[in-house]
């Protein structure tokens, strides 16, 4: 009977496909809002991504998330290197510095300072240069995006000329030259990244009493990098967290005090919403057509529960190929705008769980309605004309 | 009432009582709106009798062969199907029973517009718990049986004229081999030609090979194929007349 109940679904060919495109407009509005909406969040802690050496990260107690920066004093870290259980500590810088670009314009970047012995800290992937070319006079390493868009200079035909290794850069009245291009995590902000030495960056800085902003520290082998993090809160006073940790303060935080989860749940909830709505009454109207049918069927001997599988079998087809579409297209949208432009979109395969999870939900309650009607109806309906 | 019409149980050419119902009873809705549909109705059919029911709209001639075949249930009396009451068993086991024993054509054929004449017919088969591809052959079978064009056999049934979708009706009713085939106004979407080879179709595969067959209908042109006429006025059998030409020549064709 199950080929029937195909036969029944795709023999109806309007409805069959305005059922398809109901659910593939959900599952591609749920899977691509969803998928934005988790590469935004995991750019919020994409420092933390790309720099995976530490396994402790050191702030001070009322920092929130990873770009709230509290400045502490550079004997901070001394003090948590004598700790026990840690195998190195460095400093690192962040913050914003200016770039004066040649039109006279500024742009904001991301500086980030690293040790100036171990360059702990560094870019994940260089593309030009080398980290280590840091240690040259004033060197400074571009991201990719960066040197090839906001900080780019303009040609004489008023195309984009890249900036590359060994051009020059002005930072807060300080000139630099770039001696590598790296590529890095977009961050949140989407401003370029320029990475150089804690020192240079922070002569670069505006002047405070305070300029370190973090403590990158190991643990040492054998030690559970949540002791020592506790070890270094007890000691110190300041706030250890792991990268897992840090991340998910800093997730949490944006997550609650922005707006962004509202908006992209409401544009999920509307793609769950117009999946209920066009798929579910067009499912509806589908089992409404063909109710003198199921009653045929009924007639002849059909029992209840094959009927109710006839009907679960067409819902689930229909959701499988809305669902498969919708994802794809998502994917290829993901794929073709997220390589070229810088469109946050990450699609773990959780997303995609959850996004099965909601088509299937619209199968199931379009298909719960069409299963009442068709399980109340009385066989003695064929005989009516 | 008709002076050539009896009261039943008249059949001596049949054999054996395919559906007995005494007293039968039914209505729709409840108090001041209540509609008594059945109210005491006695028939008796016998296997290879076409009997047909006949009467002014709203008699309650549906809801008779609808308590017959099971797809509704009684309010009250009695109604035996080849021995088996309704009511004593689960609507699952009637489920089972109809799609067994019982065949049925439909006044609007309700034949499945996206499946083919040859699916459609193999429905019961399948519904049996038949595979799908033997369940197809017999049904072709079948449509041969019933003259149906073999070239269309794997057309949509909105391609077909009236006729072939009767013709596709009544192969589908007769596949599965059912002890009793019920019929709601076969030949009221037909022409009279359609109609009467339609009813000569009917007689030749169903009667003959002994099953019962209960035609409602109000087409006058084809109570000459019936072995008896039972009228129904407002929910009661009010005559039976029996046609000793048919009732003779069917049990001829038995003993032959």
């Amino acid at each position: 009977m199950y080929y029937y109940a195909l036969k029944m679904l795709i023999g109806d060919r309007a409805k069959y496909i305005g059922i398809i495109i109901g659910l593939t407009f959900a599952s591609l509005l749920i899977t691509q809002q969803s998928a934005i909406f988790a590469g935004i969040m995991t750019r919020t802690f994409s420092f933390l991504t790309d720099v995976s050496l530490p396994d402790i990260w050191v702030v001070d107690p009322q920092v929130q998330y990873i770009d709230d920066i509290k400045p502490m004093q550079d004997t901070k870290v001394l003090r948590i290197r004598g700790v026990k259980g840690v195998e190195w500590a460095v400093p690192l810088y962040k913050g914003a510095l200016r770039a004066r670009l040649e039109n006279g314009t500024f742009q904001t970047c991301l500086a980030i300072g690293l040790d100036d012995e171990t360059l702990i800290g560094g870019p994940p992937r260089m593309v030009a240069g080398r980290l280590s070319d840091l240690r040259r006079s004033d060197g400074v390493i571009l991201d990719q995006n960066g040197a090839e868009g906001k900080l780019a200079r303009s040609g004489p035909d008023g195309r984009r000329i890249p900036l590359k290794v060994g051009d020059t850069l002005e930072l807060n009245d300080h000139r630099v030259y770039v001696v590598g291009i790296c590529e890095v995590t977009q961050t949140f902000q989407a401003n370029p990244v320029i990475y150089t030495t804690y020192s240079r960056a922070t002569t670069f800085a505006p002047q405070e009493r305070k300029l370190l902003s973090f403590v990158a520290a190991k643990a040492k082998a054998g030690e559970d990098a949540e002791t020592v993090c506790a070890r270094i809160r007890e000691v110190t006073g300041l706030m250890a967290y792991t990268p897992e940790r840090f991340k998910e303060l800093t997730f949490y935080y944006y997550l609650k005090y922005t707006g962004m989860p509202v908006n992209f749940m409401t544009a999920v909830a509307l793609g769950f919403i117009v999946g209920i709505t066009i798929s579910g009454q067009t499912f509806y109207n589908f089992t409404l057509d063909n109710l003198r049918y199921f009653g045929t069927l009924k007639a002849m001997g059909t029992s209840n529960r094959t009927l109710l599988k006839m009907i679960l079998l067409q819902a689930l087809i229909v959701g499988g190929i809305g669902y498969g579409l919708g994802v794809g297209l998502a994917s290829a949208w993901g794929a073709l705008l997220g390589g070229r432009t810088q469109i946050a979109f990450y699609l773990p395969w959780q997303l995609l769980l959850i996004t099965a999870a909601a088509i299937l939900c619209i199968c199931l309650s379009s298909a719960a309605l069409s299963i009442r009607k068709v399980m109340k109806l009385e066989p003695a309906v064929v005989f009516r004309s | 009432m008709n002076p050539c019409m009896s009261t039943p149980p008249v059949s001596t050419p049949f054999p054996q009582i395919a559906v007995r119902c005494e007293g039968v009873t039914k209505s729709f809705g409840t108090g001041a709106a209540a509609v008594q549909a059945l109210r005491g109705v006695d028939l008796e059919v016998r296997t290879g009798e076409l009997l047909m029911l006949v009467g002014p709209s709203g008699c309650g001639k549906t809801t008779l062969i609808s308590v017959i075949a099971g797809v509704l249930r009684r309010d009250g009396g009695a109604c035996e199907v080849f021995g088996q009451d309704y009511l004593a068993i689960t609507e699952q086991e009637t489920t089972r029973f109809r799609g067994k024993r019982i065949g049925f054509v439909f006044q609007a054929f309700n034949l499945i517009p996206t499946l083919t004449a040859a699916e459609n017919v193999s429905a019961p088969l399948v519904i049996q718990g038949m595979s799908r591809k033997p369940a197809v052959a017999r049904a072709r079978e079948m449509l041969r049986q019933v003259g149906f064009d073999e070239r269309m056999q794997d057309s949509s049934p909105v391609d077909l004229s009236g006729g072939q979708q009767q013709r596709v009706a009544i192969a589908r009713a007769l596949v599965h081999q059912p002890n009793l085939i019920v019929c709601d106004e076969p030949t009221s979407a037909l022409d009279s030609e359609t109609g009467r080879k339609v009813m000569e179709l009917m007689r030749e595969l169903a009667v003959a090979t002994n099953r019962a067959l209960i035609v409602v209908t109000h087409d006058a042109r084809i109570f000459e194929f019936a072995d008896r006429i039972a009228r129904m006025e407002d929910g009661r059998i009010t005559g039976i007349e029996t046609l000793k030409t048919n009732a003779a020549s069917a049990a001829e064709t038995r003993s032959a």
